[in-house]
């Protein structure tokens, strides 16, 4: 669908330029509404230049039948031309609605140095201007790292400040609320590892090692990952929007007033609750991946229940299950911190909220990525 | 032309010196932007003092700078403990321990009950009960219009409703020093009145020492004994003194302004 331009109408706005003795006179007259098309003001700028240059400008509007912004807009970029060249202004004739709003608009000086200048800096200052911002980041982030360690110092020696009674909200949300979309997720993964897996494998007759690629890959890392994830969308998320929106709300202030450190009050009992819950979530999510293993294995491949279980058992090393413990342990640390710390770096805004939360995402499966890379390579070198 | 700051009230003020807050040379900035410089100014105890200014002057980081949220570029904050900035960790806590401050929005915890928001406090300060705790939270309450309150959430009452709480709360520990950040900002006309109403009683009843960000007149002059006027343009105090006192006489053709709400025009206008 194009919208098609309006036909004239009887009442179309009309500008009638007059020039005498250095006088040019505009007349308006019709409807100068938005839903018209109106005149361009490039016809008046050439009466303006004409030479000899006219002295003075009267703007006439006894016919206007009816106005809106659009025509105070054109007053206005009119009598700014008229300005610019010198030229006397008399709007005394428009109607006195425009004339008493035009002289409103020009009440106030425009303040100097309000109007935003973009200036397009030179590349290399550019880059330096990132280089100085990347630094200020670690800056900060280390100062944030620096602050949780002295509250997990405070914590372990039992002088944290924090609501108990806020602690098992923030468990409860971090556990069961989570169990419903690790438990779908987890599944189909283990699920979409075992289908892959089989269509190798049942070429030379090995469907039972299906057991073995579920098993070893959930446990050991993929558990881990998917739920790290999930609760990076989830409570990372959650974190940096809650607490941003506590900054916004001058909450934040309102705590430190107390006397409170807010990275025990608020990011403390986040990170407990996160720490303690991502181990136990990832234990789950392991089980649902093999049960999506399990699923396919006796449904598709026909394997024996009970040799599929047993051989997943026999095939998977213990020391896997503790690797992916230590995993999710370093992803709950992972994402409690990069979501408390945006919202806590949150802007006073509800933009600023927005680009918190969207940081915090960013920012935690970044760290999750990389942390399983680290561990990786680490578990490689100390040969697990 | 360096203003010059109008000293016909500080003579009255003087009268009795027992100053709660003492500012000296003090200049706020974010980054390289100066907001305001070389403020000097004495809070006596038993004020009402007044924070006045044009939008965007930098009222709300001056009361930012007071309470300890934000560090100034220059200069001190003086408490009777000490120097505020300057001030070891314990020392802060025991100014903020007698300071209480309602902030533009109320800033309640949206995550707990009123009686949560009030008790906060004096769980982290006094060794007092959960019942006496209580109690205190129902008279802080009760004291600001909002007896029966205590078990609603911030977002179920009005925002006129959330301020008087965040009242009731800055007023938890019975402090010396309250700061109200615009308290009549987006108040009915009566609330309002009720509001400077409630201040002077508190002054009364509780001895304590007000500072007040405000431009709204009928404040000021109802509730002021004592001010400072920003100006944005020089970025800096040009008057302080009993707000009444300094629409009497001051000379100052933009305080004037700002008093009489822009009637008596700039002379050069």
């Amino acid at each position: 669908m194009t919208r098609q331009p309006a036909p004239p109408r009887a009442d179309a706005p009309r500008r009638d330029i007059a020039v005498a003795d250095g006088v040019v006179t505009l007349t308006f007259s019709g409807s100068w509404r938005m839903d018209q098309t109106l005149p361009d003001i490039e016809a008046v700028r050439q009466a303006l230049a004409a030479s000899p240059a006219p002295q003075k400008l009267v703007l006439a509007g006894s016919g206007v039948t009816s106005w809106d912004s659009l025509f105070l807009t054109q007053c206005r970029a009119i009598i700014a031309l008229a300005r610019e060249r010198g030229v006397a202004v008399d709007a005394g004739a428009l109607p006195a609605g425009v004339e008493s709003l035009l002289s409103l608009a020009a009440k106030v000086p425009e303040r100097q140095g309000a109007a935003r200048t973009v200036k397009r800096m030179p590349f290399l200052e550019r880059v330096a201007d990132m280089g100085y911002g990347a630094a200020e980041g670690v800056r900060n982030l280390l100062d944030f790292t620096g602050d949780v360690t002295l509250a997990a110092w405070a914590l372990a020696t039992g002088r944290a400040v924090f609501q108990r009674s806020q602690l098992t909200t923030l468990i409860y949300q971090a556990s069961i609320d989570a169990l419903a979309i690790v438990s779908l997720i987890s599944f189909l993964v283990g699920l979409i590892l075992a289908f892959v897996g089989a269509i190798q494998l049942s070429q030379f007759g090995a469907q039972i090692y299906v057991s073995t690629i579920v098993g070893i890959a959930m446990v050991r890392v993929m558990g881990a990952i998917m739920t790290g994830i999930i609760m990076a969308g989830r409570t990372g998320a959650a974190y940096a929007a809650e607490l941003g929106t506590m900054q916004v709300n001058e909450e934040i202030d309102a705590l430190r007033t107390f006397g409170f450190s807010p990275t025990q009050f608020l990011v403390m009992p986040r990170m407990i609750a996160l720490v303690l819950m991502m181990p136990l979530l990832c234990i789950y999510a392991d089980l649902m991946g093999i049960m999506g293993g399990f699923v396919v294995g006796v449904f598709m491949l026909k394997i024996n229940p009970i040799q599929y279980l047993t051989h997943t058992w026999q095939s998977v090393p213990l020391a896997n299950f503790w690797i992916g413990l230590v995993h999710s342990t370093v992803f709950g640390v992972l994402v409690a911190m990069a979501g408390c710390y945006r919202g806590m770096r949150c802007g006073r805004s509800a933009l600023g909220v927005g680009q918190a939360t969207t940081a915090a995402v960013v920012t935690s499966i970044l760290a999750i990525v990389i942390a399983t890379a680290i561990l990786t390579v680490c578990c490689n070198i100390i040969g697990v | 032309m360096k203003p010059v700051p109008d000293t016909a009230a500080q003579a009255s003020a003087a009268a009795t010196d027992d100053p709660a807050i003492r500012v000296e040379g003090l200049t706020m900035a974010y980054g390289d932007f100066v907001i305001m410089r070389d403020l000097n100014f004495v809070v006596q105890k038993g004020d009402i003092f007044i924070i006045m200014g044009g939008s965007g002057c930098g009222k709300s980081t001056l009361l930012r700078v007071l309470v300890g949220l934000k560090e100034p570029a220059a200069g001190k904050v003086l408490y009777r403990e000490g120097s505020l900035w300057d001030a070891p960790a314990d020392t802060r806590a025991r100014i903020s321990r007698r300071t209480g401050i309602l902030y533009q929005s109320g800033a309640l915890f949206s995550s707990m009950t009123l009686a949560e928001n009030i008790a906060l406090p004096l769980s982290q300060y006094t060794s007092l009960s959960r019942k006496q705790i209580r109690e205190v939270c129902s008279l802080k309450l009760a004291l600001v219009g909002l007896a029966g309150f205590e078990d609603f959430y911030p977002s179920e009452i009005s925002g006129g409703m959330c301020k008087r709480a965040g009242l009731a709360r800055a007023m938890a520990l019975d402090p010396d020093i309250l700061f109200f950040d615009e308290p009549s900002a987006g108040l009915d006309p009566v609330s309002a009145h009720l509001l400077d109403e409630l201040i002077l009683e508190l002054r009364e009843s509780l001895k304590a020492t007000f500072v007040v960000v405000t431009h709204e007149l009928a404040s000021i002059f109802a509730i002021g004994n004592n001010s400072v006027y920003l100006d944005v343009e020089t970025r800096t105090m040009t008057a302080s003194g009993d707000p009444k006192e300094l629409l009497a006489h001051s000379q100052d053709p933009k305080l004037r302004r700002f008093l009489t709400r822009g009637q008596e025009q700039q002379k050069d206008d």
